[in-house]
């Protein structure tokens, strides 16, 4: 099926005032030898047949399962009004706010945006958004590379592995140095840290709550980064920020993380939502769009990029960063959802989201054989618990009694084969933890 | 319009949660928030209001003509969004496929992208793709990175990237951030590359070469194949940026032209809304010796007929992405091939070039171009000729405002002074064109009869032309009250 808006009158007469017989004369620059028939596709379905095909895909995949899977990606509500206006046709099918007479809605709404996220990290200025948690990290190095013009990284093994991965793919072709530090009993390991931090370290990289669940304090590590000249970093969880600490309460300097929890659904891995805040004397270090409040003639307020002299479409390969299209709508969802929540809300929700965790960490260790991973051990929403055996064969067991149990950590962390994270947010009833103890328990 | 933090009263409140299971507390009170986060407050019908009065100060492909250069803004099947929404793939957990035997769980996703990689590698001509890429400068940075560790495996020591003047910033940027350095090369009178002029920047050092094909100026690149042929002679690779590649889609495929990686922007050629600047998705494609190098995981499909992860590639770059790329976007690039088939996907090209030579050919005189002959799916007009009553292309631009037309992209190309460069797409009819067209007229009277009355344009719009120099300087990013 086609979805060009021309007719075949159209067509002719629009050929014609090019004097052309068909669609191929318009194709005469290309030299003919490059142009090609073999292109072997199916020939388009109506519009019902590939919904129809779409559902089937989507039938395929599980989604009856009560889910404590995390490990950075949660499963929380989602109010209606989200969609409801995110999905506005004005802001859905706009493009980059380049024109700003006519793109108030999307600027406003960025601007809007950066205020939430500073007033939630307690940072002082926000971009505009980046691609995720991972990539938001790579760009905060860059940017401690910039500021401090050091070539090494200091990093906690407590920051998910996902990002360190994707760190240690980003870093292969660039001159620095990456130096991870093991966490030690599901934490930081504090004297190995302070150990390494010297006049060669451009930042101290956290993670708060760590990838094991466990919540910190990281005043004392940014205090000791900082006597070293390094900057500190924390990708944290935005829910968690409800309640926790924040990271700018903790000196930190630049602040990066994912907000895929902050409406936008799990969707298998994207779009998801990396946001960065940090201090306003770092902003012209900082990459991605920014908005700003400006004026018109007449004195009214308006908003419009700014800054645009560190991106990539003037500096070129000097910019701050070659980011050019970012998750935008995504970050009007994390903006309308923080909205719906307010102030009350939010805070609301983080309790909810400890206190299910709570219930579940008493019950849970409640079962013989099962264990808290680690002795001292604060945690938000999410836990590591030591199952008597292999985790991952609980977690198959579970799989056929309706439940995602949580992650076997030995993927990642292979001396950890009895370790299982779990997740709770918000959506976990009282009855799914009980019913989820219970089967837990009959598994082992 | 206020703020939404300017509308917000004490106490007032849209969502509330249900009373949690009820654990005792576990978090030491150190480890807490010294005062909730000030974030407003206000009921439903407020943020509704709010957000829906917001949405009407935008433009957008639904509401205007939008003829945006180099961003492809055409008007998107509705029927992909609701794919995309299905609770089946919106509502899965990216680690389930990771869990022993979680492959089973997600079937239909893992599917859907195997099939995807397949369906871009028959309309590129690529031996396989990566679906992970975030963005089109991301699929840029990974291919970037694919040069790289294709040298380095075969220890050669290369560090340029050769880019051509006419090229999007990205490029530049996106190879430098994989450690290259840029030698950028003039294009020639004709506005496309000279190989001679490639052959003087050729070297041992050539590492590849990063071309847009159609290029910025809308025309083919004629001597593509030569150019590969001297990029390849040196080892280098060749990358095709596929930000136009709407202009040719069924007509030519990348592999065949000589380029060894491409991507493909899905939000412009394959249907997503640009959502205010993102989410978008750009996959890579690489030929047969660069499939190794490819990110993890990738998906398989066994000989049972089942998809899942495979993670054992040893010479891959790793995760570009923290998991399979941008999901949501994935699934309507898929719906829409399904849905345009062959044929389809043919046609929407030939429109879409058909609409710009159409737009060209009846504004080349009123707004010159600098490069003669016919253009592929855009067009690149100049304003110079105004400059003489102190007219530029911003201010035709803002003109076009008042008559609720979106501008083209100005000043871009950088080679072409006073720039306006004009997508119209195949989903505008031939009444748009028109109206479009008289509009871009009757504004080449006004600057030549009445110039003063477009310096002040727009008029009609919620804000006029905002002074951007005291913004920048006199920073306003976050909102104190």
């Amino acid at each position: 099926m086609t979805y060009h808006a021309g007719s075949p009158d159209d067509d002719r007469a629009m050929l014609a005032e090019l004097k052309l017989k068909s669609f191929d004369g318009l194709f005469a620059g290309i030299p003919s030898g490059l142009q090609t028939d073999n292109f072997n596709l199916s020939p388009g379905l109506p519009e019902m047949e590939m919904t129809r095909r779409l559902a089937s895909l989507a039938g395929m995949n599980s989604t009856h399962l009560v889910n404590f899977c995390g490990g950075g990606f949660y499963d929380h509500f989602i109010p209606a009004a989200v969609d409801a206006l995110a999905g506005r046709a004005e802001f859905y099918t706009a493009y980059t706010p380049y024109q700003p007479e006519v793109s108030q809605g999307t600027l406003q709404a960025i601007y809007e945006y950066q205020t939430c996220m500073t007033r939630l990290t307690e940072m002082e200025v926000s971009n505009a958004s980046l691609y995720d948690g991972g990539t938001a990290l790579f760009e905060a190095i860059m940017m401690a590379f910039r500021i401090t013009r050091r070539r090494r990284v200091l990093i906690d093994g407590g920051v998910n592995p996902i990002y360190r991965a994707m760190l240690k793919c980003y870093s292969a072709n660039l001159d620095f140095e990456f130096i991870e530090t093991p966490a030690r009993g599901g934490r930081a390991d504090r004297p190995a840290i302070k150990k390494l931090l010297t006049a060669e370290t451009a930042a101290l990289i956290l993670q708060n709550p760590n990838f094991f669940g466990g919540l910190d304090d990281y005043s004392d590590l940014i205090a000791e980064a900082h006597a070293a000249g390094a900057l500190g970093i924390v990708s944290v969880y935005p829910v968690a920020l409800g309640i926790i600490k924040t990271p700018g309460a903790m000196g930190a300097d630049i602040v990066t993380g994912e907000a895929q929890c902050l409406g936008l659904p799990l969707s298998f891995g994207g779009p998801y939502l990396g946001f960065m805040t940090t201090l306003k004397k770092h902003v012209h270090k900082m990459p991605g769009r920014l908005v700003g409040a400006a004026r018109d003639a007449q004195g009214r307020r308006g908003f419009a990029l700014t800054l645009q002299a560190r991106e990539q479409h003037i500096r070129r390969e000097k910019a701050t960063s070659n980011i050019c299209s970012n998750e935008a709508l995504c970050a009007l969802r994390a903006l309308i959802y923080l909205t719906l929540l307010g102030k009350g809300g939010l805070a609301e929700l983080a309790e909810s989201c400890a206190a299910n965790a709570a219930y579940a960490w008493q019950k849970l260790t409640a079962i013989p054989g099962v264990k808290p991973a680690f002795d001292r051990h604060y945690f938000f929403n999410e836990f590591t618990l030591s199952l008597p055996g292999n985790a991952a064969d609980a977690v198959s067991a579970l799989i056929d009694r309706g439940f995602a149990a949580g992650f076997p950590l030995a993927r990642y962390y292979p001396d950890m084969e009895n370790e299982l994270l779990m997740a709770f947010t918000e959506k976990r009833t009282k009855e799914e933890i009980d019913t989820f103890a219970a089967a837990l328990e009959a598994a082992l | 319009m206020k703020l939404i933090f300017e509308k917000s009263v004490k106490g007032r409140r849209a969502v509330r949660f249900p009373r949690p299971a009820g654990g005792e507390k576990l978090i030491n009170a150190k480890l807490l928030r010294a005062r909730p986060a000030e974030l407003p407050e206000l009921p439903e019908s407020e943020v509704v209001r709010h957000f829906t009065n917001l949405s009407r100060m935008n433009f957008s492909v639904d509401t205007n003509f939008y003829p945006l250069g180099s961003c492809t803004m055409k008007h998107n099947p509705k029927a992909c969004e609701l794919a995309a929404a299905l609770p089946g793939f919106a509502h899965i957990h990216p680690l389930w496929p990771q869990l022993r035997h979680g492959g089973l769980l997600t079937q239909g996703a893992l599917r859907l992208l195997y099939e995807t990689e397949r369906l871009l590698s028959e309309i590129t001509g690529m031996a396989e793709f990566t679906l992970q890429p975030l963005a089109g400068a991301h699929g840029e940075l990974t291919g970037s990175m694919l040069i790289a560790a294709y040298h380095r495996d075969r220890g050669n020591k290369k560090t340029r990237i050769i880019i051509p003047d006419s090229a999007h910033g990205t490029n530049p940027a996106s190879a430098a951030l994989a450690g290259f350095s840029v030698v950028t090369i003039p294009s020639n009178r004709r506005g496309t590359v000279d190989p001679g002029e490639l052959r003087k920047a050729v070297n041992d050092q050539t590492a590849g070469m990063m071309l847009t094909n159609p290029n910025t100026l809308g025309l083919f690149e004629p001597d593509v194949r030569e150019i590969a042929a001297i990029i390849h002679s040196v080892d280098g690779l060749m990358y095709y940026d596929g930000a136009n590649f709407n202009a040719v889609i069924g007509r030519c495929k990348p592999a065949e032209m000589g380029f060894d990686i491409c991507h493909l922007n899905l939000h412009k050629t394959f249907s997503t809304p640009h959502g205010g600047g993102g989410p978008g998705a750009g996959p890579v494609g690489v030929v047969e010796k660069l499939r190794q190098y490819l990110p993890i995981s990738r998906v398989v499909k066994n000989r049972d007929g089942m998809f899942s992860l495979d993670y054992d590639y040893p010479k891959s770059i790793g995760y570009v992405a923290p998991f399979y790329g941008n999901f949501g976007v994935l699934v309507r690039a898929y719906a829409y091939c399904l849905m345009l088939g062959r044929e389809g996907l043919r046609a929407a090209s030939n429109h879409a070039v058909l609409n710009a030579n159409y737009v060209l050919a009846k504004l080349r005189d009123c707004f010159p171009p600098d490069y003669d002959g016919p253009c592929l799916h855009e067009c690149v007009l100049s304003a110079r000729r105004f400059a003489e009553n102190g007219i530029r292309a911003l201010d035709i631009a803002k003109g076009l405002i008042d008559l609720g037309i979106h501008p083209p992209t100005v000043y871009f190309p950088l080679i072409v002074p006073e720039a306006m460069m004009i997508e119209p797409t195949e989903t505008e009819t031939r009444e748009t064109l028109d109206e479009f067209i008289a509009a871009m007229r009757a504004l080449a009277e006004t600057a030549r009869k009445k110039p003063a009355e477009l310096k002040t344009a727009p008029g009609n719009a919620p804000i006029g032309r905002l002074d951007e120099v005291a913004a920048a300087r006199n920073m306003d990013l976050v909102f104190q009250g």
